[in-house]
This record gives structure tokens, sequence and C-alpha cells, in this order.
């Protein structure tokens, strides 16, 4: 078949174009299970919530349960711990924000948003710089320590020294009677 | 300086197969004749070193895969995972097992011990300079490669350093949330990588898929690299292009032979560690079965990345932490556009000499400061602090001092060829 060089768009030009934009798509479809598959199944997201008893928690002890794969720190505070964490103004905080899923979004990291009972401190045990999880009762603010990369918490488990960018997150719990949360 | 081909067939067969497939010809070429420089150094046999030890790991690694098993599900023992009980039991029960594991592992040790001296190597003699751009760029792959590879194959026994490793690694991705804001892109790259919301079973999986298959294309880019290397032809420690056939010895036997003794005596370093010190570089910690509700105490890497790690921990930014990481080793592909020199080696660069040495003091001290603890201080001085000087002379060295030193140094005289340099101008022969 003769070719001629013309600059003119042609219908074959078209075509090619079509046919073309037809493979990217079919190829963008193809390789779209091959990408999704790493996501997590539907029995990874059938995730179950947890019952948590309070009863045999002393105060000043933390204890660490697993929710969602991860460490999850309840902690009971002394009075003593909690009038420290309340006498923080939000302006000395590394991260302003409560990062409480009880409550709105852009809530400010005030010590009462970061409880439903300021006794009960229930945070999640994952530090926000790279994961690990935080040893309690150490570090210079009396909440945790994060050994990992330096890391610290005060105890209201916001963060106070970097390099962790945000506060120790807070899941969405409740009580059930006064002595057992569901969390999650 | 690939030039014509010598090769003669001189049987029935192989002038049959030479013009259908030409395969002993380019074995020929390329392992027997191949014109090398004469000067190559102790330096220059770590790329034949590296090839050994891509060798070893692949071949181990292929046994112990039959043995492994890559699931993070609890087996018989409680509080432990099948993934580290099979570890456990290839070094009790497998016949040999304890010896290709610990092959498999020091194996690692020693890949990165001999790919840092071959960097080094091409760093002190200019090897990445034009027209060996694309060679030094393929090695930054590999290294990368490698180190990803490494990483993969550290997470698979399931131990406390493995799963914390893999958690700590994997959410280096969720830096990008600060860059994204509401879409959290960081946090779904994370949870991609997992399958889940935390390091888990499908996440072993997966790095056990991906720890068989880097490897092979590892062995692919290495392919390119020594392709890449054929095209121009080594460098060598003049750093001076070859000028003729008085500059350079065929490939075999003068750098087979001696490529070979060189390969022996890692092996033997490689041979004590292995059956006199075969936890020397390992961390205890991995004998603990993994345990996702407690960190370990100090949790380092493996010494090979202890300097990036030094880094990303001084910086008490998450973001910007995670991009000076990353960066360290992007770096290195700029290299042959930060060098203004004309001059390739050091020998004949006395600024630049300096500077290289200063640079692998650094690379050490790095090293020291990462192995450390947090708030280490040793005789009052704050590591973090070393760590971050460290840094600072990491980057300036690359993309300050490497282009202004160019353009400042007077270097030493060339020498006018590699023969009469190496053979003095009277023994040399005629040009």
């Amino acid at each position: 078949m003769a070719t001629t060089t013309t600059a003119e768009t042609t219908r074959r030009d078209f075509l090619y174009i079509a046919t073309g934009s037809v493979a990217a798509v079919g190829a963008a479809a193809a390789a779209w299970p091959f990408i999704d598959q790493m996501n997590p199944s539907t029995a990874v997201l059938a995730l179950a919530s947890i019952e948590v008893p309070l009863e045999t928690i002393q105060p000043g002890q933390s204890v660490t349960f697993k929710f969602r794969g991860h460490p999850l720190f309840v902690r009971r505070r002394t009075p003593a711990e909690i009038a420290t964490a309340k006498a923080v103004p939000v302006s000395d905080l590394i991260d302003p924000i409560a990062r409480n899923e009880n409550l709105p979004d852009d809530a400010p990291a005030t010590d009462a948003n970061r409880e439903i009972k300021p006794e009960w401190l229930v945070v999640s045990g994952v530090c926000t710089h790279l994961g690990c999880t935080p040893t309690a009762f150490e570090g210079d603010f009396g909440g945790w320590l994060c050994h990992c990369h330096g890391s610290q918490y005060d105890v209201a488990g916001r963060v106070r020294k970097g390099p962790a960018p945000q506060n120790l997150a807070i899941p969405v719990y409740s009580f059930l009677t006064p002595t057992r949360i569901k969390v999650g | 300086m690939s030039g014509p081909s010598t090769y003669v067939p001189q049987t029935g067969f192989t002038r049959w197969l030479d013009s259908r497939l030409p395969l002993v010809r380019f074995a020929h070429d390329t392992m027997l004749t191949f014109p090398t420089p004469r000067n190559l150094n102790f330096w220059y046999a770590f790329g034949a070193i590296l090839t050994f030890c891509l060798g070893v790991q692949i071949v181990t690694g292929i046994v112990l895969a039959m043995h492994f098993d890559p699931s993070a599900n609890v087996g018989a023992v409680p509080g432990s995972s099948l993934a580290f009980d099979s570890v456990e039991s290839i070094m009790r029960d497998v016949n040999y097992g304890w010896l290709l594991r610990y092959v498999h592992a020091n194996g690692a040790s020693m890949f990165f011990l001999a790919v840092y001296i071959h960097m080094f190597r091409g760093l002190y003699y200019g090897s990445y300079k034009a027209p060996r751009e694309v060679l030094w760029i393929l090695g930054v792959i590999i290294y990368l490669l490698m180190v990803m590879t490494a990483f993969m194959g550290y997470v698979l026994p399931w131990g406390q350093m493995s799963f914390w490793a893999a958690t700590v690694i994997t959410n280096l991705f969720s830096s990008l949330d600060q860059i994204t804001g509401g879409l959290k892109v960081g946090t779904h790259v994370a949870t991609w990588l997992w399958g889940g919301f935390a390091v888990d079973d499908p996440t072993l999986n997966r790095f056990f898929s991906l720890h068989y298959l880097l490897p092979f294309i590892i062995a692919a880019v290495v392919g390119l690299h020594i392709w890449a290397l054929h095209v121009p032809g080594n460098n060598n420690p003049l750093g001076i292009d070859v000028k003729g056939p008085q500059d350079t010895v065929p490939f075999h036997p003068y750098y087979t032979a001696k490529d070979a003794f060189y390969v022996g005596l890692f092996a033997i370093l490689f041979a004590f560690l292995v059956f006199f010190a075969p936890d020397f570089v390992g961390n205890p910690d991995n004998y603990i079965p993994a345990n996702p509700l407690v960190t370990p105490a100090d949790i380092v890497p493996e010494w090979y990345l202890l300097p990036f790690y030094a880094m990303l921990r001084s910086i008490p930014q998450k973001l910007i932490g995670v991009l000076v990481l990353g960066g360290a080793i992007v770096t290195l592909a700029f290299i042959p556009w930060l060098d203004t020199s004309k001059v390739r080696s050091n020998r004949f660069r006395p600024l630049m000499k300096q500077f290289f040495w200063l640079f692998v003091v650094d690379c050490l001290v790095l090293g020291y400061c990462g192995s450390q603890g947090v708030d280490a201080a040793p005789g009052g001085v704050p590591l973090v602090w070393v760590a971050r000087v460290g840094t600072a002379y990491y980057y300036g060295f690359f993309w300050v001092l490497m282009p202004l030193i160019g353009l400042i140094e007077t270097p030493k005289p060339l020498p006018d060829s590699i023969a009469k340099s190496v053979l003095g101008a009277a023994q040399a022969p005629a040009e």
C-alpha cells in the first residue's frame, strides 16, 4: 500500500488514535487487579471491635491491649497527672489538634478533648512518626517515650517532642458500664 | 573499546552455531579477549567479588525457600509464628540448614561490604565521569534494589527486629500525608503495602514473593551494568583513557586469575564470619518472635544501613527526615554532573583527595551515630548533633564541594599513557 504524507488529518489518523486509546484503557484496566490485590482483603476489612474491662487497672497504671493489629493504651491517670495535663496551654503543643475520632476533626488538643472521663485515657499505641510502640512512664513529660527515634508524649498522649508530627490517635470508643468500654 | 571480534570457530559445530546464535563468540569477546587496562589494582576486583556474592545469595536463597514457610500465623509454638518456627527448623532440623542460612544471612553483609568498597573505589578514581555516566547510574539502581531486597529478606524470619523494621520502613511512606492534606495518600500507600492496617501475614507473604523476585531483577540490571562497562571499557587508577593495545591486556588470563585470587581471599573472610562469628552482624532481638504490641528498647537496622538511619534520626521533622534519607541515595545518581573536574582519578587531585577521605570518615561516623541510642552523648557530645554535622557534610560534599573543587583545584600533571606510567618510558612498547 502506498503511503502519502499529508498535513491534513485523515480518517486513518483518527483510527490510529482511537485504537491506541482503547489499548491504553485496556492496559490500565488489566493492570488494576494486579495493583488492587495488594490492598486489604474483605477478610481483613471485616474488623471487630473489642471490649476492655477497666476494673483491674489501678490508678497510675497503663495497660496495653491489641486492637486491629495495633497496640491500644488504656491508662488510668492519677489526679496529679490529670492536673499536669490540664495545665498545658494548647499553644505549647506541637500538634494543636485533638486527633480524637469521637470529636470533630478540628477540635483543639485540650486535655478535655482527649478523653471521655478525665481518669481514663484511651489512645492508640502507634507512634505517629514511624509506627513503633512508645514505652509508658518514660521521657520528660510523664507520658510515653518512643525508643525508635526519640519522640515524647505527655500524660494526655499529646506529642511534646519530635520527630513525631501528631498526637497519639484516639479511636472511637464508649463506656458500656462505668468499668467497661467498647472500642471501635 | 570493544573492537572487532577476533573469535574464529574451530569445529564444525561451533561454525554451525556461530552463524545461528553467536553465543560462544559473545563469551569469547567479553570474557576472554576483552582488552582491559593493564594497571587495574586490588580495588578493581570487587566487580568479580560482587558477582560471586549475587551468585551465593541466589543459590542459597533458592534452597532456603524450599524449607521456609512465609506465614505470620501461629503454629505449634504459642507466641511464635510458622515463619519464625520454619527458620528455627532450618537451623536445627534441615540437613546443613544452619550452614545455608548463615551463609545467606552473612552473605547479605558481605555483599554490602563489597558494594561499599566498589562504590568508594568508583568515587575515588572518578569512574562515574564521561563516558561512564550510565554505567554509574545503573550501579546506583543496583544498590537501591539491593537495599530493598535486603530489607525484605530481613523481615522474613519474623522476629522482633523483622517486624519492627517492616513497620518503621513502610511507615516512611505515611510522611506523604504531610503534603497531601486530607487525601492521606501516605496512609493509603502504607495500607496498600501492608495489605491490612498493620504489618501482618499479608505483608510477610508479599515480601517473600518480592524477595524472591528482586535478585533476578538485580541480575538483569547487572547484565546492563556490564554491558555499559564494555562499551567504553574499564576506567583505571590513573583515570586516563586507553590509547592503544599497548595499554591493555586481555581479560583472560590476566584478570580472570587476579579476580579469582581476590574472590578467594574474600571467601576466606566470608567463611570466617560464617563459621566463627555467624551472629556477629545480627541482632539478638531477632531471635525473639515478632510481637506487635512491644517495640524492642533499641531498634537499629543492619550495619549497612546505619548511616542513613542516623540521618533520618537527626532530623526532628518527619517529612524532612524521610526526604533527607531518600535524597542521600538519590544524590548518588547526580554525581557524574556534580563533579566539574576534567581529571578523573583522585591520584592527581590533591584537594579533592582530602575531602574524599573526610567523606569516608563521615560515612563511618554517621554509621556509629546510627548504632547508638537516641539520646547517647559519649563524653558529653550529643550524637544527634554529630549526626547533623555528618549529614550536612554528606550533602555538602556532593552538592557544594564537588562542583566547587573542580573549578578551583590545580590537578597534578597526568601521565602520557598507561603503558608509560606502568612500565616506565624506557620499557614501554612503541606507540
